[in-house]
């Protein structure tokens, strides 16, 4: 195993013929992966096959990878392209879907999160929610930001946008993901002791709830 | 931008304090925009509210978990790649020898059109229509009697208007940069 060594170690490891020292690099990244595919695809199963394909390219076009950015912006070009890919082919509208389609396929989801929870009342697992209700592109840039610890420059290489519009398009998505969180997570939100300092208003409920 | 971005009210209403509270909080702000802030946050109370609101979420965020793939997921893609192996890299198999080849016939064919199309000009001519004239002069007609050609020269005109699009798209880039 080579889990001490940096991603270029581990990368000059198995361009030399080292192959198994690329399970460094999937045990490393594979959640990031996964979590990053399961926002954009919605299904557990299906991001699954989406984050295999990637590893699979980022081993077959290793060679290509010229250590000018990080490995890991680059993989994640890679997820966020087969990713596309994949919804094109299942014929999905990667924009089309609605927020209630969203949130109906949120409960649906097979990781037991939604089932469970009204009794786990966890923050947790409530932000992640939130994030499943949201739109593919919302989901991933929050993703890409919170999670998988890229800069915006780096997440505009990702999405092949420019920097600002990256920056933009983050924004807009946390605003949305507050929302989501007031209207559809109203009692969760409410258990929350603040996180935030003492002198904290907290989150602003929707007043509807 | 995409449709979400389009349908969007702008971040924060009036004044975009949003934008701004959150560009705070990444630690994106100008050491001017954040002295700044800071001051609001301790005189305005609306403000500091949503800046407690937003942080909120932020570290909310923050603290929220990764999702993991299935037990068996690395030995899944352990198995696939056994069966692979690592490409050559692109560099190494594209000649750039080949590349130049390419570009210098192209280059040479435009230059020889443009000599032999100067040379039939009478630059001795003068007048409005002395351009026009001599231009009719050429005869065209030996060059693009064959398909071939004439399909070779649709292919150079189509590369020639992709090129032009290229280059105008990164100005376009650079002008909205600037």
């Amino acid at each position: 195993m080579s889990t001490g060594l940096n991603d270029n170690e581990i990368i000059s490891k198995v361009l030399n013929g080292d192959q198994q020292a690329y399970a460094g690099l999937v045990n490393r990244y594979q959640n990031y992966v996964f979590t990053l595919a399961l926002r954009m695809v919605k299904s557990r199963e299906d991001a699954e096959e989406v984050a295999q394909d990637a590893f699979i390219k980022a081993y077959k076009y290793l060679a290509d990878f010229r250590g000018t950015s990080k490995f890991s912006t680059w993989l994640y070009t890679i997820v966020n392209n087969t990713g596309i890919s994949f919804l094109r082919k299942k014929k999905l509208d990667i924009h089309s879907l609605d927020n209630e389609k969203v949130f109906e396929m949120a409960d649906n989801r097979d990781s037991g999160f939604s089932a469970n929870l009204v009794e786990q009342k966890s923050k947790l697992a409530m932000v992640n929610n939130a994030i499943t209700m949201l739109n593919r592109d919302d989901a991933e840039i929050i993703t890409l930001f919170y999670k998988a610890e890229q800069s915006l420059e780096e997440i505009a290489v990702i999405l092949g946008l420019e920097a600002n519009t990256a920056k933009v398009r983050l924004h807009r998505a946390r605003t949305r993901l507050k929302e989501k969180m007031e209207t559809h997570f109203a009692e969760e939100v409410k258990d929350l002791k603040p996180l935030s300092p003492p002198t904290g208003g907290g989150l602003r409920l929707n007043e509807q709830n | 931008m995409n449709e979400n971005d389009k349908n969007s009210p702008p971040i924060g209403g009036a004044g975009g304090i949003e934008e701004r509270l959150w560009n705070y909080i990444d630690g994106t702000a100008a050491a001017e925009e954040k002295t700044v802030i800071e001051k609001l946050l301790d005189t305005d109370t609306a403000w500091k509210a949503k800046y407690h609101e937003l942080l909120e979420v932020h570290q909310l965020v923050q603290s929220s978990e990764l999702d993991a793939p299935s037990l068996r997921f690395s030995k899944n893609v352990m198995e696939e790649i056994a069966k692979l192996h690592v490409a050559p890299a692109t560099k190494t198999y594209i000649n750039k020898k080949i590349i130049w080849g390419i570009s210098f016939f192209f280059i040479a064919i435009i230059t020889g059109f443009l000599i032999y199309g100067f040379g039939q000009m009478d630059w001795t001519a003068r007048g409005d229509n002395a351009i026009s004239k001599n231009l009719n002069k050429i005869d065209l007609s030996k060059f693009f009697s064959n398909t071939w050609i004439n399909v070779f020269m649709m292919i150079n005109v189509v590369l020639g208007l992709f090129l032009l699009d290229n280059f105008l798209s990164v100005k376009r880039k650079e002008f909205r940069k600037a």
